[in-house]
């Protein structure tokens, strides 16, 4: 750690992995509750599980994207961060507003909810992955606000980079999508068309940017390339995320409303889509395999060349799978989507955030040369289970949704069957489901515990050719 | 990457390609949102009633087990249709469907999917059963595939 401000990354990385446990938690009930519909009624009803599943995953992401923010911007612009103490006081906001909002899901009826916080006056709750309050959509506003601002004075008095740049362009698209999450007109498919200028546009452009980022400021730590390089590759992905991903929206419009030149834009687009996924894998082998070190901490460098491999699989190859007009007309609001989604999140998002903790973390803990043998091998059997867990979820909900299709939506009216008599044909690929959800859990618990090992790696390492200054 | 490939060349990809798509992207929404939308999702029939209704939908977070023209969550059937699977394209027969249905949830079935009880006045699912409508009355380039959802 070159500068003693970075230090303030890690309240946030770890509060990030407290709602990632929770996350998986309700995660498993909801897995149950595909095949025991009972369970945990009416305390947890479904969707209050599901709110909660996916509003943990959206904040500790935004968590963990600050956490790396706060850590690799003042190290890149070579000056401390403008204010540590702005960071720690919004981050005691965000997880205050965060954890609020969560156990008023849990222990208020939505209904009553929407109610107290005045949803009257401005209503935007209710609507999928944006079922916030209100003020708490402000708050959120708010708080990003503040980080940027500290973010953008300390990357403006010190040494511009492209990571830096990118990062930050990242961040204020993020910060200025967001702002739609406030317009909900009473014609829904204006509500639909402009719910996903959050939802696609947010991870599917300006978080590529922000993954991309992290990504090529990893790789420059670890493998020592030259950042000319790095950069440059750093520009090509992110040219190809925004080139394909904008008008790739479109594949959102096949069936809400919009005319039917989207069912053209939308599939040649967002067929392209898998590109600059594709770029990131080449571009981490590439790094690795030209590294001009090897650097101690092989957990990071697994982690880094992971969340490559499966954001192709997840988001590229998965998403392909179903994004033509023609089968997307089969295939939509399906138990595909839902394959799609899990793996994608995983190994874009979820992945990246883990990959900059492998490489962080150490470091300011002390450890500059990574974690002892013993919890690097931890923290990669953590790696390997909850991934190969994720691969397994996937392809069960892939199974699950072929047979849905199958069942409930090539055959004609009259011939089809209902969805709750399709739902009941395919419990045993939501039972399946569930088992590999548990040794998720059972993989999260793993890598947990390699943060309690003591003891860090041994400087000594192989060097294999100049290094830059950088690494 | 050739070396003849430099660093700016790759920046003004990004550059020129983002601005062009985001402009192309505006102008599509802007075309999509002024010429063809009117006609497609009938809004002369938008009635304060439909965005009552949606406001119902909203507040009960129905979202957060059904989805609505696909999107939201699987764990129960689509709706964007259910006033020509259930209501038989009718709308007295559909609002007095839904009355009888919302007001039986839940079933108590052991081991089954439950709906809770919402306990919405009968002007509140008369709201809904027009959002609902409404909403089933969308262009939307043919979608379901059948009546099933």
């Amino acid at each position: 750690m070159k500068y003693e401000s970075q230090r303030v990354a890690m309240p946030y990385f770890i509060f990030a992995l407290i709602l990632f446990a929770g996350q998986i938690v309700f995660g498993l009930v909801l897995g149950l509750q595909y095949v025991v519909g009972d369970f945990l009624f009416p305390e947890i009803p479904f969707n209050v599980a599901r709110m909660v599943h996916t509003n943990l995953l959206i904040v500790w992401l935004l968590f963990g994207f600050m956490g790396a923010t706060y850590y690799l911007v003042p190290e890149e612009a070579q000056t401390e961060l403008y204010s540590p103490l702005l960071a720690w006081i919004l981050f005691w906001v965000f997880a205050a507003a965060g954890t609020l909002t969560i156990l008023g899901y849990l222990f208020v009826d939505y209904a009553t909810l929407a109610d107290v916080t005045m949803n009257k006056l401005l209503p935007t709750m209710g609507r999928e992955f944006l079922e916030q309050p209100t003020i708490t959509k402000i708050g959120i506003a708010l708080v990003v606000v503040g980080f940027l601002f500290n973010i953008m004075m300390t990357a403006l008095k010190g040494r511009k980079t492209v990571v830096n740049i990118v990062l930050i362009t990242g961040l204020v698209g993020l910060a200025v999508l967001w702002l739609f999450s406030f317009y909900n007109p009473g014609n829904l498919t204006l509500d639909k068309y402009f719910w996903w200028f959050v939802v696609h546009l947010w991870v599917e452009g300006v978080w590529e940017l922000i993954m991309g980022a992290i990504l090529a400021y990893v790789l420059i730590k670890i493998t020592g390339v030259d950042r000319e390089v790095i950069e440059k590759w750093l520009y090509v992905i992110i040219a190809m995320a925004l080139i394909t991903g904008i008008i790739g929206t479109g594949h959102h419009f096949f069936w809400i409303g919009p005319p039917e030149y989207w069912l053209w834009l939308g599939s040649v687009f967002s067929a392209l889509e898998p590109l600059p996924f594709f770029m990131m894998v080449l571009f981490a082998f590439n790094m690795i395999n030209r590294r001009r070190r090897n650097h101690p901490n092989k957990a990071a460098m697994l982690w880094a060349m992971g969340t490559a491999v499966m954001a192709f699989l997840g988001a590229g190859v998965w998403g392909f799978l179903h994004t033509l007009a023609p089968v997307n007309y089969y295939t939509h609001g399906s138990q595909i989507t839902a394959a799609h989604g899990h793996m994608a999140f995983y190994g874009a998002y979820v992945m990246i955030v883990l990959t900059i903790i492998s490489y962080a973390m150490p470091i300011m803990r002390g450890r500059p040369y990574g974690n002892s043998n013993t919890a690097q091998i931890l923290e990669m059997w953590g790696f390997w289970l909850m991934t190969i867990s994720m691969v397994f979820i996937t392809l069960f909900l892939t199974g699950a949704g072929i047979l849905q299709i199958w069942l409930q939506r090539i055959p004609e009216s009259g011939e089809a069957l209902s969805f709750m008599a399709t739902q009941d044909n395919i419990a045993l690929f939501y039972w399946m489901r569930f088992v590999a959800g548990c040794f998720f859990l059972g993989g999260l618990i793993v890598y947990f515990g390699s943060f309690f090992i003591k003891g860090q790696a041994s400087p000594a390492e192989e060097v294999r050719g100049p290094a830059t200054e950088d690494a | 990457m050739a070396e003849r490939f430099t660093k700016s060349m790759a920046r003004n990809i990004y550059l020129g390609g983002s601005a062009f798509f985001v402009l192309l992207f505006l102008a599509l929404t802007f075309d999509t949102q002024s010429r063809a939308m009117p006609e497609r999702d009938n809004r002369d029939q938008l009635t304060e009633q439909v965005v009552r209704g949606k406001h119902v939908w909203e507040n009960n977070n129905c979202v957060g087990c059904h989805s609505l023209m696909g999107e939201g969550a699987y764990f129960a059937p689509e709706l964007a249709n259910v006033f020509d699977r259930r209501g038989a394209s009718d709308s007295e027969v559909f609002k007095a469907y839904m009355k009888g249905w919302m007001n039986a949830m839940p079933t108590n079935v052991p081991g089954r999917r439950q709906m809770p009880q919402f306990n919405l006045t009968d002007q509140e699912i008369e709201d809904l059963a027009a959002f609902l409508e409404w909403t089933s009355k969308i262009d939307d380039n043919g979608w379901p595939p059948n009546i099933e959802g």
